[in-house]
C-alpha cells in the first residue's frame, strides 16, 4: 500500500463519528478569562499589565521570559481583574493573568503582509516569535525555537503533523477540511525559511477526504507532497511520524533536526500563516467536546482564557452524568477534577465520558503475555520497567532504555492485566531524569 | 454540576482483552482436542479431564482461602493449567493419581512460587513429569487402547517408530491412535491453534521455530534423511502439536522478547531432537519445554530490544565504558 507507519502501536476505538461532521463554531466567550503565564515548554512569561488596567483583544499582555518562552496576547477586550495563581487543566497552580471582558471585542490593529517574499528569513521568525506560536498539538514547545536550528540548510523535510491519532478529536480534521489552505499556506511559510527541504502533509488515511483535498490543491506545488499514513495510535508522535515519513529513527536525546526533520501539527501551521500573513497573534484554537456524555458534540473555535465549564456549556453541556472529563483525548490527555479552569494555546478537547474504565478494573498479576510488548511504539519492555520501576531499580531501568519511553500509553491500554504501566514508567523517568539535572 | 470526577493518569481507555478472557480463549482453543479425546478414549478420559480441573481449581481455592489471599480461581488459570495436566494422561491412570497431579501442578509448580505469574517452570508440565518420574509405570502405559493395540501393540506412534516399527501417518493426524489423551490428534490441536492465532493470544514464533527446528533436527540426526513419513510421524506421533501451541507458548514461562521467542523455540527444538533420537524415551517434548523454562530468564537478558532510534554503535561505547 505504502502507508507510511511504525512498529508497534494500538487500535483504540477512535470516537471521531461523534464530532467529525460538527462543522466549526465561533463560541465568543463571556465574563472571565484566565491566561496562565506558563502555557508553553521554557520559562514563564511576565506579565506586561497591571491590575485595573484596560486591554484590548490582540494586546500582548505578557512577554517572553527568555529565548525558550512565548509571548501571551489577550483574546478579548477589558479590565485586569488579578493576577494570581489559578489552577490549569494539568492540575498545578500558575500565576495568571485574569481579564474580564467586557463584551466589545475592542482589537487592536493588525499589519496584514501577504507578500512573504519581502521579508527575510529573521523576519519571518521574529514575526511567529512574537505572535506566541508555540507547538499548538499538545508539547507547546516554542515554535520560533523549532524554526531556528543550527544548520537550517540540512533541512530536508517540514512535516506537517496531520495525523490526529488521539481517539475522538477531530479539531485538526475539522481545521483541515474548512481551511486546508491556511495549513498549507502555513507549510509555504516554513519551507521558505528551509531551502533543501520538501513539505509532506502526513495524514492517517482514516481522514480519505483531507488526502484526496490536500492533494488536489498541492498539484501545481513542487515542494509538497501528500503522505497517507496507517490509522494507528501514536501515529502522530513525533518520532513514530518521522521514521513514518522518512525512515529516520531518532530517541530521546534527539532532536528531529538531527534527522533533517522539522514537524509542526495543522493548527500551529495555521497559526503561523496568521502570525506572518495577517500579522495576528495566537489568541483562539479549535477545540472539541465531545464524549458519550457531552449532550451536542462541538468543534468550536474559541477564544483562549475561555473556562472549560463555560465551553461546555457553549457546547449544549452534559446528556447524561459523567464519570471522568479529560483535557485532550484519552490517550494522554489529562483528567479534569474541576472544570473551572483556562484554556491555553495548547487545549484541544474536553472529553466527557459517562464511563473510567481506568478505575473499573482491578490490577492483577502479570502474566508476561508480551502485548505491551508488541504495542510500544519505542520497542521497549514496559512490563518489566513497570517492575523496575516499583522496586525502584533505576540503573536497570535505565539500561532497558526506560528513558526512551514516550508516555503515550500504548502499553497501558493493551495490559490484560490492567497494569498502570505508562504511569509507573513515566514517574520512574521524571524521578531519573530530576536526579540528572541535580548532578 | 456534578465536580465528583474520577481522576487518574492516562490513558483513560483500556483494551477488552484481560486475563481472564484470554485463559478463556485458551480454554476454548482446548475444546477440540479435549473432545477428539473424550470421543477416543472414552468415558474415563471424560472423569480424568473432571478429576484434574477441579483438583486444579480446588487446590488453587484452598491454598488462598488457608493463607488467607485474595481468591483468585476467577482468573480461569487453574482451569487452563488442569485441563492441559489431563490432555497429558493416559487415560487408563487411576484417579488419585490425576488428583494428586493437579494438587501438585497448583500447590508447588504453581502457589510456591508466588501464584500466576511467578511460576519458573510450566505447572501442568511440572506436575507431568513428577508423575512420570515417580510413577513411570501409569504414566507411560497406553495398551487402553485395544483396537489399535491389536494391530500395532501398545505403544504411541512414536514409540513404536523409536523400536522401528511401522506408523499409519493418517492416523496420527486424526488422531485414532494411543497417546496421552489430548496428544494424539494433530488436526483438533491445529484447529486450537489457528484460533488463538486468530484471536491474538498467540503467534507462530514460539512454535514456529520450534517445530521447524524439530523437522531439521531429526531430518539430519534421524537417520532417515528426508523421510515425510518419519518427520509427519515425529511432528503428529507423540505430544510435540500440544507442546508447541498449548505449553511453550505458556506466557508465564515463555521470554517476552521477540528475539528471546525465536531462540526459545530453537532451543526447545533442539532438546527436543536430542531427547526424542538420543534419549532412552520416544518422548522429549515435556522435559524440553520445563528444562527451557529455566533458561527463560537468562534468554531475556540476553535479547533486551535496543530501544527504537538507538543505534547500535551508541551501545558498544556504553559498555566499554563499563
Amino acid at each position: 500500500m505504502g502507508l507510511g507507519t511504525f512498529k508497534g502501536g494500538v487500535h483504540p476505538y477512535n470516537g471521531k463519528e461523534l464530532a467529525k461532521d460538527k462543522p466549526i463554531r465561533e463560541y465568543r466567550p463571556k465574563g472571565e478569562l484566565v491566561f496562565p503565564l506558563s502555557q508553553h515548554i521554557g520559562a514563564p512569561a511576565k506579565a506586561l499589565v497591571s491590575v485595573g488596567d484596560t486591554v484590548l483583544r490582540g494586546q500582548k499582555i505578557a512577554e517572553a521570559g527568555g529565548f525558550v518562552s512565548s509571548p501571551i496576547y489577550s483574546s478579548v477586550s477589558g479590565k485586569v481583574k488579578a493576577i494570581e495563581k489559578r489552577r490549569v487543566p494539568t492540575g498545578g497552580m500558575v500565576d495568571s493573568i485574569v481579564i474580564e471582558s467586557d463584551g466589545a471585542f475592542l482589537e487592536v490593529g493588525f499589519m496584514e503582509n501577504h507578500d512573504i517574499s519581502s521579508l527575510s528569513r529573521d523576519e519571518i521568525i521574529s514575526k511567529i516569535q512574537d505572535a506566541g506560536v508555540v507547538g499548538l498539538g499538545g508539547a507547546g514547545f516554542p515554535t520560533h525555537v523549532k524554526l531556528s536550528p543550527k544548520e537550517p540548510d540540512k533541512i530536508e523535510y517540514i512535516i506537517a503533523n496531520c495525523a490526529e491519532c488521539e481517539p475522538y478529536l477531530t479539531s485538526d480534521y475539522r481545521r483541515m477540511k474548512e481551511n486546508p489552505e491556511l495549513v498549507i499556506s502555513g507549510m509555504e511559510i516554513v519551507l521558505s525559511l528551509f531551502p533543501n527541504a520538501k513539505g509532506v502533509l502526513a495524514v492517517e488515511d482514516n481522514k480519505p477526504d483531507i488526502i484526496e483535498t490536500f492533494s488536489r490543491m498541492i498539484k501545481r506545488h513542487e515542494r509538497i507532497s501528500v503522505m497517507p499514513l496507517v490509522e494507528k495510535y501514536p501515529q502522530g508522535g513525533e518520532r513514530q511520524l518521522i521514521h513514518a515519513v522518512t525512515g529516520r529513527d531518532i530517541n530521546s536525546k534527539m532532536l528531529p533536526a538531527d534527522a533533517g526533520c522539522i514537524v509542526d501539527n495543522v493548527e500551529t501551521l495555521v497559526a503561523i500563516h496568521n502570525a506572518v500573513k495577517e500579522g495576528r497573534p495566537l489568541m483562539h484554537q479549535i477545540f472539541t467536546v465531545t464524549g458519550d456524555a457531552a449532550a451536542e458534540p462541538a468543534n468550536l473555535l474559541i477564544y483562549l482564557g475561555t473556562s472549560y465549564a463555560e465551553l461546555l456549556e457553549a457546547a449544549g453541556g452534559l446528556k447524561t452524568e459523567a464519570k471522568k472529563m479529560i483535557s485532550g483525548g484519552p490517550m494522554m490527555g489529562f483528567a479534569l477534577f474541576d472544570l473551572n479552569v483556562p484554556t491555553t494555546k495548547t487545549a484541544s478537547a474536553l472529553l466527557c465520558l459517562t464511563k473510567d474504565e481506568a478505575s473499573l478494573y482491578e490490577t492483577t498479576a502479570c502474566i508476561n503475555c508480551g502485548r505491551c510488548v508488541e504495542a510500544c511504539p519505542e520497542n521497549l519492555i514496559p512490563s518489566r520497567l513497570a517492575d523496575y520501576s516499583a522496586n525502584m531499580q533505576k540503573d536497570v531501568f535505565e539500561k532497558w532504555y526506560g528513558l526512551e519511553c514516550i508516555e503515550c500509553g500504548s502499553c497501558t491500554y493493551s495490559c490484560p492485566a490492567r497494569r498502570h504501566l505508562a504511569q509507573a514508567i513515566g514517574s520512574m523517568k521524571k524521578q531519573i531524569l530530576a536526579d540528572k539535572r541535580k548532578k | 454540576m456534578n465536580e465528583n470526577f474520577n481522576v487518574t493518569t492516562s490513558p483513560h481507555v483500556r483494551a477488552k482483552d484481560d486475563t481472564n478472557r484470554i485463559m478463556l480463549y485458551v480454554i476454548i482453543a482446548l475444546m477440540p482436542a479435549t473432545f477428539f479425546g473424550i470421543y477416543n478414549f472414552g468415558i474415563s478420559a471424560a472423569i480424568l479431564i473432571i478429576l484434574t480441573v477441579a483438583s486444579c481449581v480446588g487446590s488453587e481455592w484452598a491454598w488462598n482461602k488457608l493463607l488467607k489471599k485474595k481468591q483468585t480461581i476467577g482468573d480461569l488459570s487453574a482451569v487452563v493449567t488442569g485441563l492441559l495436566l489431563a490432555l497429558n494422561f493416559p487415560s487408563s491412570i487411576p484417579w488419585w493419581m490425576a488428583i494428586l497431579g493437579g494438587i501438585f501442578a497448583i500447590i508447588v509448580v504453581k502457589m510456591f512460587f508466588g501464584g500466576l505469574g511467578q511460576n519458573v517452570m510450566n505447572p501442568a508440565l511440572g506436575a507431568r513429569c513428577f508423575l512420570v518420574i515417580s510413577f513411570a509405570g501409569y504414566m507411560t502405559d497406553f495398551s487402553a487402547y485395544k483396537e489399535y493395540a491389536d494391530t500395532f501393540g501398545g505403544a504411541t506412534p512414536l514409540a513404536t517408530l523409536k523400536a522401528g516399527g511401522d506408523v499409519d501417518i493418517l492416523r496420527m493426524i486424526i488422531g485414532t491412535t494411543p497417546g496421552t489423551i489430548g496428544e494424539t490428534s494433530m488436526i483438533a490441536i491445529v484447529l486450537g491453534a489457528i484460533f488463538l492465532i486468530i484471536m491474538g493470544v498467540i503467534d507462530l514464533r514460539i512454535p514456529g521455530t520450534y517445530i521447524l527446528t524439530l523437522v531439521i533436527f531429526v531430518t539430519l540426526f534421524g537417520g532417515h534423511g528426508f523421510d515425510v513419513d518419519y518427520i509427519v510421524a515425529h511432528l503428529a506421533g507423540g505430544g510435540l502439536m500440544l507442546g508447541a501451541f498449548f505449553m511453550a507458548t505458556d506466557y508465564v514461562t515463555s521470554p517476552i522478547t521477540p528475539l528471546g521467542k525465536i531462540i526459545y523455540g530453537i532451543i526447545l527444538g533442539l532438546l527436543t531432537g536430542i531427547f526424542r533420537i538420543f534419549g532412552s524415551s520416544a518422548e522429549g517434548v515435556s522435559y524440553a519445554i520445563i528444562f527451557t523454562n529455566l533458561l527463560v530468564p537468562l534468554i531475556e537478558r540476553w535479547t533486551v530490544p535496543r530501544a527504537f532510534g538507538i543505534v547500535k554503535t551508541k551501545e558498544v561505547k556504553a559498555d566499554e565504558g563499563k
